[in-house]
């Protein structure tokens, strides 16, 4: 390569100088003459050509300007140089200087600028390889629709209560208004343990608790796990109810539904609303049933509401007096709601979920549909 | 309950179409569960009359009919069957036609039979959907012969009893009183304004001589006992309009007496029984508790050993009846029965439950009862069951009638204001309507200015209170009238999660983060996965709590650990093909104190963590790090056995002092029992423990002024020094080594057998106001090296 011999010359020169160390001033003075000067300048410039890259530039540059460059041994010598020449002398040795700083600046924005070009061409990377990451996992539906539902009754100042998961006969039943002989426990196949401990069947139960320990007002929210000896394609023994009570002075039926509308639209849209109709629990009188008008269809009729526009949601209704006496709370003074949903059947009508048995399979192909 | 639209009609002038009786009976709270048209699987199919009968041409077994269809023309008509003959009234299934067949639905064309034209089939009583208690003769084989009044070109519907709507009703728990074709009718008129037809229940009373003695001894299980003696008794056939309503509620025609006892459950609730008298020993009924052992064989000729939970009904020597479930096949009614004692009783509904569910043997009678049958009804229902009687000729009713009454049948009053029900409603229902509702509905009314008085019908026990009588209102009046409110009257309460719930949440988060995907499994498992787990046969998980009635063995303790629901989880994932998953559960072990069980035991939350197919122990050891990371908890690691787990690849995980729990490789053992051939990590951790160390807040500590130092050490030590050993020393020797961190571990030949490379990335933290030289890195840097060889045999390489 060319560069490579022509640089390798040219090192040699100072010390050819070094060694004519006899008659330093003579020859001082004839060295910077114009002519030499001129020849230094030509020869920097070719040496600049050559350049490519910023290695042989910063090599180039330091062999004229650097500490021991040619350009600093001329300036180093001007002491040798008798004193009315030194100014004129100067002068030229610098005006050199400059000269080749400026022809070095061109260069170097010249070396620059290839440089970048050449990296940004090298640097190309296929933009569609796929990224680097984590892949982040999910929370399961029930959680997804219990955390949505505690935010929405969070915000209408609910506290959150959990209750136990194996309850007494008494606060699953009896505190609620259903004594041992009452037909509504057959609406419920209970998993016995003993004859006074059994698995909760409903959420309910913590109302009782609740209110045990807590005197109104009282807004509360129980999420939980409850279980049914109950076993096919819509039904599993074990699912997750969210039970929520209201008590306070003047509580109302109105109340009641202006609440669940609030519900209704956070969870299923905001168009939704809903409907009343009768029905019985034994904790509440009126008992009503609750429809969503369906989300699917609007309320127009489809497969999914079996074309009544209205889905089953929830139960609810105004507390019983005796479930308010049980608790030691005056029923003359407070009044009071509760309603209670399926947490899984929530979560199936939100994602369209047909079969209730997938959310205890935990098949990683459908637990991982759920992302954010 | 069924509830045929022709029965109802007895008793209320419905002149809307079924369609809109069904959205009125649902906005009143009476779902229906299934709306029938009982005649929707046949159609075109009218009566036709034989006008001639010839033989086939070609085929000897078939006959061609010519068929009078009145409006519908004449057809001819090929037919296989052997019964029909000139003059004979038929249905006549028409081109076009719809009839059942082999349990579906077949259309019927015209088309040839053997070259001569057929015009529709003549149909049995098979076809048409119908039997003998539909229509006499639908039961013979071959054609159903009408009868000679059917009109010709009539819609067989009409003419056979399946032009009726049946309403599968769901009756809520608390209206036993609807679980009748009256009760429900009780509703119906209410709710169309219509007056309510009473079935009719006179008869003539005729003298006896004969006197059948009744004794309660049971009062409380017992409230109500009637019972009537008659004489004459010439057991028969129902007429057809009794047979068609039994057959349209799903029941079979017995005789006559039987089917009136049926016939008065469906019509009014009230489960009756009929004793043969004769059999009777001593006149006498004694309802009594059964002594222990005492046996009785029930109409279908089963035998049961009772106990003195069952009530029995009894004569003077032996049992007759298991009240409410059965009666005995000693008394029961037989073609040569000549008297009859009849029985309308109420027993309490637990203990009707009780024995049914006890002996595993239930009836219509037991069902009723279990529901609640008031005992206003008993005496009602024994006149209609005479009333029957005497109408179908069936015997005579006589003057022996006893009627045990133990508590007098007072009416409930309700005195409120109508404020209260305003009250609770929450919006304001017109006096007058409130009024005028409760009336429909059979309550004595009573308004006394701004309150009124309510008398409680008999037969609605349910009804206690103003509430009741608010909901009475609101239902009829219509829920569309509630207005919503937001609260109105409402305090502001302060609402929220707790701490533990937020902590819980995040954790979740952060295993989410690590990539698991949240699992949710039973609460109860089978005790073999106890076995699975290889776990001794005094191990401390293997004193579960039981169900008493598990739906299956599978099913049937309440877990002490989520190991075993999580390994199915894998299992199952697998055996689909998901070659690789991560998994994480937060959910509650149930631990009791003492078993059997006799308190409340302690619901314990764990959080289990499994990974299989894709990483190994430390990529599940690192999510369990995060955890520890993201609540500032210093979580250790040291070397464990656990039966369930490879005994080589097993960590206990330390919150300071207590063992949160363990994590490792599934033992070998337990996979090969799963034929389970991906290695498989699982942690098991106790999280209400491991919660109790999470820092409870972020508290700030200052940032060091100056850079930290880096250095990278490598040494060699020998295999069985651990890599928590060295940290150790490491960290101990030198108070600004803040962090050990190791980068690799190599092993091989020229490093000699049992020996390992181990590199470590060094971090020196400057403490105050000094900067850290990189001489005095080196200085710690060698002080460190000494220890490690000095203490652990370390060697630099």
């Amino acid at each position: 390569m060319n560069d490579t011999t022509h640089e390798n010359d040219r090192p040699q020169a100072p010390a050819r100088e070094q060694a004519a160390e006899g008659g330093a001033e003579e020859r001082a003075r004839s060295e910077v003459r114009a002519f030499l000067l001129e020849e230094m300048r030509e020869e920097a410039v070719r040496d600049m050509e050559y350049v490519t890259d910023s290695r042989t530039f910063y090599e180039v540059k330091m062999k004229y300007l650097g500490r021991a460059g040619r350009v600093t041994a001329l300036l180093k010598r001007l002491k040798d140089v008798v004193a009315e020449e030194r100014p004129a002398l100067g002068k030229k040795i610098n005006d050199l200087r400059v000269k080749l700083e400026e022809g070095f600046a061109v260069v170097e924005e010249r070396i620059r600028r290839q440089e970048m070009a050449h990296r940004l061409a090298e640097e190309r990377v296929d933009v569609t390889m796929p990224g680097r990451r984590r892949r982040q996992g999910t929370l399961h539906p029930v959680t997804r629709v219990r955390d949505l539902l505690i935010d929405v009754f969070v915000g209408m100042g609910f506290e959150i209560f959990e209750g136990p998961e194996i309850e007494t006969d008494y606060y699953n039943f009896t505190a609620l208004n259903t004594p041992a002989d009452h037909p509504a426990r057959d609406m419920q196949d209970t998993f016995y343990l003993n004859d006074r401990l059994l698995l909760r069947t409903q959420t309910s139960a913590g109302q009782i608790r609740l209110m045990e320990k807590k005197k109104p007002p009282i807004k509360m929210l129980s999420p939980g796990r409850v279980f049914r000896s109950d076993d096919d394609a819509t039904h599993s023994p074990m699912f997750h109810q969210m039970e929520g009570l209201v008590v306070d002075k003047g509580i109302t039926l109105c109340d009641l539904q202006g609440m669940l509308d609030e519900f209704a639209r956070v969870v299923f849209g905001k168009g939704s609303k809903t409907r009343l109709r009768p029905s019985y629990f034994p904790f509440t009188e009126p008992s009503v049933e609750v429809d969503v008008s369906c989300h699917a269809c609007g309320g127009k009729g489809c497969a999914l509401c079996k074309g009544t526009g209205w889905i089953e949601v929830l139960g609810a209704g105004m507390v019983n007096r005796r479930v308010l006496e049980n608790c030691g709370v005056d029923p003359d003074e407070y009044t009071g709601f509760a309603f209670g949903m399926g947490i899984e059947r929530i979560a199936m009508l939100k994602y369209g979920i047909n079969n209730i048995k997938l959310l205890t399979e935990n098949d990683v192909r459908f637990l991982e549909q759920f992302r954010d | 309950m069924i509830l045929p639209l022709s029965w109802l009609k007895d008793y209320v002038d419905v002149d809307i179409p079924a369609e809109q009786l069904q959205e009125k009976l649902f906005s009143c709270g009476f779902e229906v569960e299934e709306l029938t048209y009982r005649g929707k699987d046949v159609e075109k199919v009218v009566v036709g009359l034989i006008q001639k009968t010839q033989k086939h041409p070609d085929a000897d077994r078939l006959t061609v009919c010519t068929v009078d269809c009145g409006a519908f023309g004449v057809k001819q008509i090929c037919t296989a069957a052997t019964n029909v003959f000139e003059g004979a009234k038929v249905p006549c299934a028409l081109d076009g036609a719809i009839v059942l067949h082999e349990g579906g639905v077949q259309k019927i064309k015209t088309g040839k039979l053997r070259g001569v034209v057929s015009e529709g089939m003549m149909c049995s009583g098979e076809e048409l959907g119908i039997n003998d208690d539909y229509y006499e003769g639908a039961e013979v084989n071959g054609i159903l012969i009408l009868s000679d009044d059917a009109p010709v070109g009539e819609d067989i519907r009409r003419v056979v009893g399946t032009d009726d709507w049946l309403f599968d009703i769901a009756v809520t728990a608390n209206r036993p009183d609807c679980q009748s074709i009256f009760g429900m009718a009780r509703e119906v008129a209410a709710i169309l304004k219509k007056p309510l037809k009473a079935p009719a229940v006179h008869y003539t009373a005729h003298p006896t001589d004969v006197a059948v003695s009744v004794t309660v001894e049971e009062p409380a299980l017992c409230p109500r006992y009637v019972g009537c003696y008659v004489a004459d008794v010439r057991v028969g056939r129902s007429p057809q309009w009794m047979r068609r309503r039994l057959a349209l509620c799903g029941l079979r025609s017995v005789s006559d007496i039987v089917d009136i006892t049926n016939f008065v459950l469906l019509e009014l609730g009230q489960p009756m029984h009929a004793f043969d008298r004769n059999y009777l020993e001593g006149d006498a009924v004694v309802v009594r508790r059964a002594a222990k052992g005492e046996t009785i064989v029930t109409l279908d000729g089963k035998t049961f050993s009772l106990t003195p939970e069952n009530l029995l009904i009894c004569d003077k020597k032996k049992g007759v009846a298991l009240a409410g479930v059965m009666g005995g096949l000693n008394s029961e009614i037989k073609p040569d029965t000549s008297e009859v004692f009849f029985e309308a009783a109420k027993f309490a509904r637990d203990c009707v439950r009780k024995t049914s569910r006890a002996l595993g043997q239930r009836s219509d009678s037991s069902a009723r009862f279990e529901k609640g049958v008031d005992a206003y009804t008993c005496a009602i229902a024994m006149d209609r069951a005479l009333h029957l009687v005497e109408e179908l000729g069936c015997g005579t009713p006589t003057r022996m009638r006893a009627d045990v009454n133990a508590e007098p049948l007072v009416p409930k009053t309700i005195c409120t204001a109508y404020q209260k029900l305003d009250d609770l409603l929450g919006i304001s229902v017109p006096h007058e309507e409130v009024c005028a509702i409760l009336t429909r509905l059979g309550f004595g009314v009573t308004p006394q200015g701004e309150r009124f008085t309510a008398e409680v019908p008999l037969w609605r026990e349910d009804v206690d209170g103003y509430p009741d009588l608010a909901e009475e209102v609101i239902r009829s009046y219509g829920y569309e009238h509630i207005v919503p409110t937001f609260l109105k009257n409402a305090s502001v309460t302060h609402g929220g999660l707790t701490p533990a719930q937020k902590t819980e949440q995040k954790v979740k988060n952060v295993l989410k983060e690590q990539g698991y995907a949240e699992a949710c499994t039973y609460s109860f498992g089978s005790p073999k996965d106890f076995d699975l787990l290889r776990l001794p046969s005094d191990a401390p998980e293997r004193r579960a709590v039981t169900i008493l009635n598990p739906i299956g063995e599978d099913l049937s303790v309440m877990r002490t650990l989520l190991a075993p629901a999580m390994l199915w989880n894998i299992v199952r994932n697998v055996r689909r093909g998901n070659e690789a998953g991560r998994l994480f559960e937060a959910a509650n072990v149930y631990l009791a104190e003492h078993l059997p069980l006799s308190d409340l035991p302690e619901e314990r939350r764990r959080l289990s963590i499994a990974l299989w197919g894709e990483g190994d122990f430390f990529d599940l050891k690192g999510a369990v790090e995060a955890i520890g990371e993201a609540f500032d908890v210093r979580l250790q690691f040291a070397r464990d056995e656990v039966p369930w787990l490879h005994p080589g690849i097993t960590a206990a995980v330390y919150a300071g002092e207590s063992k949160v729990g363990v994590l490792g490789e599934v033992h070998p053992a337990v996979c090969a029992e799963l034929a389970l051939e991906k290695k498989a990590y699982l942690a098991e951790l106790d999280y209400a423990a491991l919660s109790q160390k999470f820092a409870p807040d972020i508290t700030y500590r200052a940032v060091p002024k100056f850079p930290a130092v880096k250095r990278d050490l490598a040494v060699v030590v020998d295999e069985g020094v651990t890599c928590a050993q060295m940290t150790d020393c490491i960290l101990k020797t030198c108070k600004f080594c803040r962090a050990a961190e190791l980068f690799d571990v190599f092993r091989g030949l020229r490093l000699g057998e049992g020996k390992k490379s181990t590199a470590f990335h060094l971090t020196f933290v400057p403490e105050g106001e000094k900067p850290l030289t990189p001489k005095a890195a080196d200085a710690f840097f060698k002080k460190i090296v000494a220890a490690l060889q000095k203490q652990l045999g370390a060697e630099l390489r």
